[in-house]
């Protein structure tokens, strides 16, 4: 299936999106897409359009939302990379394990370091941080900074 | 009998690195297995934003001591594609070149290791003195065994000579024949055979279900490589097969990575044949234009993948790194499933998780002639001490 397919049948099935996916070069493909469509669409690009590859999930810190980018392949090696963004204030992703089972690593990178919740995520341990890790600092949100760790976490409120 | 649970790490004789596995016995049979990851995280992608380019370039070069070509590859792709860089076809083709004799090192140190956890350190003396010829020619090359600095944004750092292509000949004629040696080890060898055959068994579909990669997922059947299905650099002008093994297992793991081995070779014979002439690199910008690139690698280990967010500055807005290890770990907990708690060493082993490996000490050669010796590490300390207090410095007094 060639990359400019793919869009189309994106754009055919929700047609939300049209205008937000960019083929940028041959086997790059970006689609953004808001949080109440995002599972239906991962679905139909993991199951209908054929994506059986999760490179990684990038968290982002974009200000005022939290993005998560899930770096979907296909077997002849175009990789969609879908973002999906959720309020700062309320940072809620729904887990994707039961497309992946290996990606649960990855959802638990969004937790520790960008304090991110995941509906859906099986209990286990923490990762990557320590256990004794001070609550409520994140540290791949822009605003935390490393010497964030000597400081209590009630002047870290204040700040 | 009642089941019992066996931690294992974070720090444990059997593994080179810290990871803590607790694993549920009944008798000696494993039943399953929890994973605590983590306590090597160095927070390199929060440093890589505070820092240019090509600084996060050297730093990320230094994730892995063993693939450290490939994660300085993976990311500068993604920098050289969001600056809208061409990078001259003798600069990919040096890269390329680096990255398979960096493969070469990398399996032959995995055979060693794989030899040692079942107890066949023959094998680890042979492979791994078989590995200081890519080594010597890495070191050649690069000027370095290990963290090469080949790579720089827009192409390579150092030009490769006639000379030099000869000597890769020379050492590759070598290699090979080792090689043969190493399939016929494989192949032949009924203690080796029997200790690795359905150790470690991973289904094809447990592989793609839980995402391994590289020759662990290759050695269940998997067949993905993305040099072929992604082609970068310029594995494009070059032709090579895709192993694979359908003995899921350890046995299938250690097939893949010999075999795999006169692939490279072959690789590497063709770009020296078609090495082109011209220049090694452009002239890349400071700051890098807004933009997203995400990166795929294939990595001794499997697939590497770099995402990189820039924002027009001369630092990265993001840097996202998935290293093969990360992926085929998630994998262990079943390749554990019902074999025995000895078995554990060679299980983990087989998917090659990053070791480092630079400890050595230094041949210390006059360029005059004449003297040649070997110096410990705290020879050359003391040697360090005396030069810089000749030179006026001295620790002592600064309370150093």
């Amino acid at each position: 299936m060639s990359e400019e397919t793919i869009q189309k049948e994106l754009e055919n099935k929700f047609s939300g999106l049209k205008g937000k996916i960019t083929i940028k070069r041959k086997r790059r493909i970006y689609v953004d897409v808001t949080d109440d469509i995002f599972h239906n669409v991962f679905a139909f690009i993991v199951k209908d359009l054929k994506f059986p590859i999760l490179c990684t999930i990038t968290g982002l810190d974009e200000g005022e939302t939290f993005g998560a980018v899930y770096h979907l392949a296909s077997e002849d090696g175009i990789v969609l990379n879908l973002k999906n963004h959720v309020p700062r204030a309320n940072p809620v992703f729904r887990t994707i394990s039961e497309y992946f089972p290996g990606g649960i690593i990855y959802e638990r990178e969004l937790v520790d370091m960008f304090g991110a919740k995941v509906e859906g995520l099986p209990p286990g341990p923490r990762y990557p941080l320590p256990d004794g890790w001070p609550d409520g600092q994140f540290p791949l949100r822009k605003d935390w900074k490393a010497d964030m760790l000597d400081k209590k976490p009630e002047d870290v409120k204040n700040e | 009998m009642s089941n019992v649970k066996i931690p294992i790490g974070p720090q444990h004789p059997a593994l080179k690195e810290p990871a803590s596995f607790t694993i549920t016995l009944n008798g000696e049979r494993i039943l399953s297995m929890d994973l605590r990851l983590g306590y090597n995280h160095r927070g390199i992608e929060k440093a890589c934003e505070e820092r240019s380019y090509i600084q996060c370039m050297y730093l990320l070069e230094r994730v892995c001591g063993i693939c450290s070509h490939s994660h300085s590859t993976a990311f500068i792709q993604a920098v050289e594609e969001l600056a809208g860089l061409e990078v001259p076809k003798r600069g990919l083709y040096i890269r390329t070149l680096v990255a398979e004799l960096e493969r070469i090192h990398s399996h032959l140190l995995w055979l060693g290791v794989a030899g040692h956890e079942v107890g066949f350190d023959t094998l680890l003396m042979y492979s791994w003195r078989d590995r200081e010829v890519v080594m010597d020619l890495l070191a050649a090359l690069t000027g370095n065994r290990v963290n090469y600095g080949m790579n720089t944004v827009g192409g390579v750092r150092r030009d490769i000579s006639p000379d030099q292509i000869k000597d890769i000949q020379k050492g590759l004629d070598i290699l090979e024949e080792r090689t043969k040696y190493y399939v016929e080890v494989a192949t032949e060898e009924t203690t080796l055979i029997e200790r690795l055959s359905g150790v470690g068994y991973l289904s094809p579909e447990d592989a793609r279900n839980l995402g391994a990669v590289g020759p662990t997922g290759r050695g269940s059947q998997v067949d993905r490589d993305v040099r072929r299905d992604d082609p970068y650099a310029s594995y494009g002008d070059v032709s090579f097969k895709v192993i694979t093994d359908d003995h899921n297992d350890v046995y299938g793991r250690t097939l893949v990575r010999v075999k795999e081995l006169f692939e490279t070779y072959g690789i590497i014979r063709q770009l020296l044949k078609n090495m082109p002439d011209g220049p090694i690199a452009v002239k890349a910008p400071r700051r890098i234009p807004a933009g997203e690139a995400l990166s795929r690698y294939e990595a001794p280990r499997g697939e590497d993948v770099h995402f990189v967010k820039s924002n027009g500055t001369d630092k990265p807005e993001r840097v996202k790194v998935r290293a093969p290890t990360m992926a085929n770990l998630q994998a262990v907990a079943k390749m554990l499933e019902n074999n025995r708690l000895a078995d554990v060493p060679i299980i983990v082993a087989a998917i090659d998780p990053c070791f480092s490996c630079t400890d050595r000490s230094i041949q210390i050669k006059d360029p005059s002639g004449g003297n040649t010796g070997v110096m410990s590490w705290s020879q050359i300390r003391e040697y360090g001490i005396n030069w810089y207090k000749k030179h006026g410095i001295d620790f002592k007094s600064k309370g150093l």
